[in-house]
């Protein structure tokens, strides 16, 4: 029972914990903490609005955290989901625009073109550690930069401008019905492609042999290769899993929130914090949405904090943030706190 | 079991003390909005920043500045019922945004930049009753929107003339943020300038790819200045600060070979600061997004509101111009700026804006390229 009651004790506390810690921030630069929380919490679930904003937030980050996780199932720290999904967002994009196909279709076909594409920037750095022994960290890092530039030329060269048309109907995620009873938020119907990734990915790596021999891969590379094992395929494989999960998240924002793409002048940033999320999550598929329910909810929340009355500037509440995600990322703190105390008890 | 209730106890006590901290401040701040809701219902403007956020020193702070301005005239208080910014740290904080300012009732709400565009078309569609202005980029067709542009390549041409003129080298440069239709207007209307006054000198281009990369702005100044030019003027927003800490180095290390830096959108002056004595800046284009703003506020508040136009400030209406501050141009210099800035106003010299007009433009000054 004692158990039991940890696992559930401990998150709890620290995210509580990292409320605390920010409040007393908060207060000490003269804010009200209650304010400022009150419409964190509204900023959130407050109203249909921001409750479909809410979920439209957490939609790429669980595929991006997804991604990571996966990844590092085998092994593999996969920096490049920012990379794969800016293509993916392009190649979505552009199947949405260009292809006139009934609808349903048109869908399918766009986020498979957005996936792909994803998968192709995951499979470069894959080869290339397979058969070469590269570090996949440091080109994907770099794919990350090929991807930004590549993809803004890419739209100007073919939109003329900084943003394309936008996509058709028929490829579109967006939900009329649910736009109405949320009073026009974003929230798009990606929620169950990134819920049915989540169950896919929990399934392979738990009962087919092709996730046996991913996770097997990934405890120990020489093992596997002594069990018969082809260990390059399964890092190529791994990451373009990897990159095809990141790739929709990118057709998340392509087919769903923007229905556009446009240049971009930096990195969208969540592809990192699907790192993030994934390590929030424990690198487990179901953890994953865990993680990305705090960080896509707290990410949405925050922009709320700077109305009135609360009026927080918007450089405290990166900080606020980041001491929340850091506590409940430092969780394991708990536990060896914990021990040490026991044992010091058990030498007295 | 023990040890267990030992760390709850310990929780709890520190949040109910933070807890009563938190509700002795509220009280206070509740007693503060009572005050406020007596007041009547003013005309009350807003915007949204892009992602350069509301301190970029270019024409985001520029379009806050010129709410300042017009809070400051009409009584109005920062918050609801007066005027307000909203920053963006992602494209997709666009629409939130504008819709939690609809939301807090304000009259007028700006989007600044051409990021803006479609999240504006969007959320002016949603809510017909509220009036929004885009800067930088032009939406048709929607009584509730006015399009804000402004004619860059006028000032960049004079930029250009003073460049052309203040070249020591007989090498100026340019560096853009990100290609696109506005830094193109940048781009052309300077080159322009510069060929008008002497056709031989010779002009380096250097894109960076992005308005908020210091560094890379570093490296592109750092190879014109290489290649022999002593006058570069930036149309990278952000990434300018490193195309002026470039400038600064080098005149740190070498004060015998001056070098300058044109600055962008608003007075960079400060930026271009060494000592006392020196100072990198020749001068700046200013793009006054602040007269804009406040401008069309004005007209909003008294039941003018431009919908469905595009309002295109130039040298004519001062939206834009060359800054003075510092006085590093000589007179004589001043004169031929003046000189062709009447021009351009009479509408003698049209200033080009693309790469295509470009063209023309130095095919009617009789130049091959």
């Amino acid at each position: 029972m004692s158990k039991n009651l940890n696992k559930l004790l401990i998150p709890v506390l620290s995210v509580i914990l990292g409320l605390v810690v920010g409040a007393i921030i908060m207060l000490v630069f003269g804010y009200n903490p209650i304010q400022g929380y009150s419409q964190l919490w509204n900023g959130i679930v407050g109203d249909v609005y921001v409750l479909g904003e809410s979920i439209r937030q957490i939609t790429p980050y669980i595929l991006a955290g997804l991604a990571f996780a996966f990844a590092i199932k085998t092994g593999l720290f996969n920096i490049g989901i920012e990379g794969q999904l800016i293509v993916g967002w392009f190649a979505a994009t552009y199947v949405g625009v260009v292809l006139d196909l009934p609808p349903g279709i048109h869908l399918i076909v766009a986020l498979l073109a957005g996936g792909l594409a994803g998968a192709l920037w995951g499979f470069v750095p894959g080869i290339l550690k397979a058969k070469l022994g590269v570090n996949e960290v440091v080109v994907t890092i770099m794919m990350n930069y090929t991807a930004l530039h590549v993809t803004n030329a890419l739209v100007r060269a073919w939109a003329g401008k900084d943003t394309s048309e936008r996509i058709h109907e028929t490829a579109s995620l967006r939900i009329p019905a649910w736009e109405e009873a949320t009073m026009y938020s974003r929230m798009h119907a990606g929620i169950f492609v990134a819920l049915i990734a989540v169950f896919v990915i929990w399934y392979i790596l738990k009962y087919t042999t092709l996730g046996y021999e991913l996770k097997a891969v990934g405890l120990n590379r020489d093992a596997a290769q002594y069990a018969g094992m082809n260990v390059e395929r399964n890092i190529v494989i791994a990451m373009i899993i990897s990159g095809f999960l990141a790739g929709l998240a990118g057709s998340m924002e392509g087919l769903g929130t923007f229905e556009y793409v446009a240049t971009k002048s930096s990195l969208t940033g969540i592809g990192f914090d699907g790192i993030a999320v994934s390590i929030l999550g424990a690198n487990h598929p179901i953890g994953v949405i865990f993680g990305a329910v705090l960080f896509g909810a707290l990410k949405y929340g925050s922009l709320s904090m700077p109305n009135p009355p609360a009026q927080i500037p918007e450089e405290m509440i990166s900080i606020i943030i980041a001491i929340i995600v850091f506590f409940v990322a430092s969780t394991y703190l708990f536990p060896w706190l914990k021990e040490k105390f026991t044992r010091k008890k058990g030498a007295n | 079991m023990k040890k267990q209730k030992w760390y709850l106890l310990l929780l709890l006590l520190a949040v109910s003390l933070v807890l009563a901290a938190c509700g002795g401040g509220n009280d206070n701040a509740e007693g503060g909005d009572g005050g406020d809701e007596a007041a009547e219902d003013n005309f009350s403007v807003a915007m949204v920043t892009d992602i350069g956020g509301v301190d970029d020193k270019s024409f985001n702070q520029s379009a806050w500045e010129g709410l300042q301005a017009f809070g400051e005239e009409y009584n109005l208080e920062k918050g609801d019922n007066g005027y307000d910014y909203l920053q963006s740290n992602s494209d997709a904080d666009y629409i939130p945004n504008l819709n939690q300012l609809v939301r807090r009732n304000f009259d007028l709400i700006y989007g600044i930049g051409f990021m803006l565009k479609e999240p504006i078309m969007e959320v002016a569609d949603q809510n017909p009753e509220v009036n929004f202005g885009l800067v930088d980029d032009v939406i048709e067709g929607k009584d509730n929107v006015v399009s804000i542009m402004f004619k860059e390549q006028e000032v960049s041409f004079l930029a250009g003339v003073a460049a052309a003129k203040e070249t020591k080298t007989g090498k100026v440069g340019f560096v853009g943020g990100m290609e696109s239709p506005v830094i193109s207007r940048f781009e052309e209307g300077f080159k322009a300038g510069v060929k008008s006054v002497d056709p031989n000198i010779e002009i380096i281009v250097n894109y960076v790819g992005s308005f908020g990369d210091a560094a890379g702005g570093q490296q592109a100044a750092n190879a014109i200045y290489s290649q022999g030019a002593d006058i570069i003027f930036h149309a990278s927003g952000a990434t300018g600060n490193g195309v002026f800490a470039e400038a600064k180095e080098r005149i740190q290390q070498n004060p015998d070979q001056p070098v300058w830096v044109i600055g962008v959108d608003s007075d960079q002056y400060e930026e271009g600061k060494v000592s006392d004595d020196v100072n990198v800046t020749l001068t700046s284009t200013l793009k006054r997004v602040d007269v804009a703003v406040k401008e069309i506020a004005e007209r909003a508040m008294n039941g003018d509101f431009p919908g469905g136009e595009t309002i295109t400030f130039g040298l004519a209406d001062n939206g834009v111009e060359l800054a003075e501050t510092g006085g590093h141009i000589p007179q004589e210099t001043w004169d031929v700026i003046n000189e062709y800035k009447q021009k351009i106003i009479d509408g003698e010299i049209t200033p080009p804006g693309t790469p295509e007009e470009y063209e023309n433009f130095l095919k009617d000054l009789g130049i091959e390229e």
